[in-house]
């Protein structure tokens, strides 16, 4: 539940890929004070051309939405982003800049997910 | 741990203050298109949390981080906006600003009946209580980390 989303931004601004988790929070009635707003970080992925036309051009981008509670946000960026080289890159039937349909992909981000939240979930509530 | 530099801007966008303490590196362009550049960005920024927010917020948009600095906002009910670049050992700066403005831009300037709101602020009394608030912060080094 601390962590909300996670969307992934190719180098056009398209959205190729998005998870979002935070349905079931949504239904829950809350009197007393929220947490305080969202975290959002980015972190860029550069894209180095092969054919030498621009060398360094800024790629991927990936955004996680989270609990300003949760901690370790940048290891799971990390992380997503060698699951991403993982399971999205090195398929051979995934070409780049495209929506992401790996259930690899899926399957890997959501346990990494998991594991964030129980090993980060210090502080946030339920 | 240091404080690189100060905005603060009236609910229009016009920058009212600037000043810098620490700042190693200029931005290439003019002041005043920095000052537009701020200012767009945050008003960008606000509107992108609000609606990405899955929750409802409580405050809004608080602070962004890079590798190397960490920017902290704070926006008073009536639209003004402090801005203040530090490194990133500062973890919230939330009440220093809340300070600068309640102890120092309301008292010196709004109470000031020679002060026009809305124009670039001229106060030296604000100036000098400003600089001698930021460098007196516990976080605050002449040089950077």
């Amino acid at each position: 539940m601390a962590i909300f989303s996670v969307y992934v931004v190719n180098k056009a601004g398209g959205l190729i890929y998005q998870y979002d988790n935070y349905v079931p929070r949504a239904e829950a009635e809350k009197t007393f004070s929220y947490p305080l707003d969202l975290v959002l970080k980015i972190h860029d992925e550069k894209v180095v051309v092969s054919f030498g036309q621009r060398d360094g051009i800024r790629g991927i981008k990936f955004i996680v939405l989270a609990d300003p509670r949760q901690s370790g946000i940048d290891a799971l960026l990390r992380k997503i982003y060698e699951i991403y080289s993982d399971f999205a890159l090195k398929n051979p039937f995934y070409s780049l800049e495209m929506p992401i349909r790996c259930e690899l992909f899926d399957q890997n981000l959501k346990s990494a997910l998991e594991i964030a939240e129980k090993a980060g979930n210090f502080g946030a509530g339920s | 741990m240091t404080v690189h530099n100060l905005y603060i801007f009236d609910r229009n966008g016009t920058c009212l203050y600037y000043n810098e303490w620490n700042r190693k590196k200029q931005a290439g362009i003019s002041k005043e298109e920095e000052f537009k550049l701020m200012y767009g960005m945050l008003f960008s920024i606000r509107s992108f949390v609000s609606k990405m927010s899955p929750l409802d917020m409580k405050d809004g948009f608080l602070s962004f981080q890079t590798s190397r600095y960490r920017l902290h906002y704070y926006e008073t009910p009536t639209g003004l906006k402090f801005v203040l670049n530090t490194d990133l050992s500062v973890g919230s700066a939330r009440d220093t600003l809340q300070h600068i403005y309640s102890n120092l831009y309301v008292e010196l300037l709004v109470k000031n009946p020679v002060c026009v709101l809305g124009q670039s602020l001229e106060s030296e009394l604000f100036s000098s209580r400003l600089d001698a608030f930021i460098r007196g912060l516990p976080y605050y080094s002449p040089r950077a980390a």
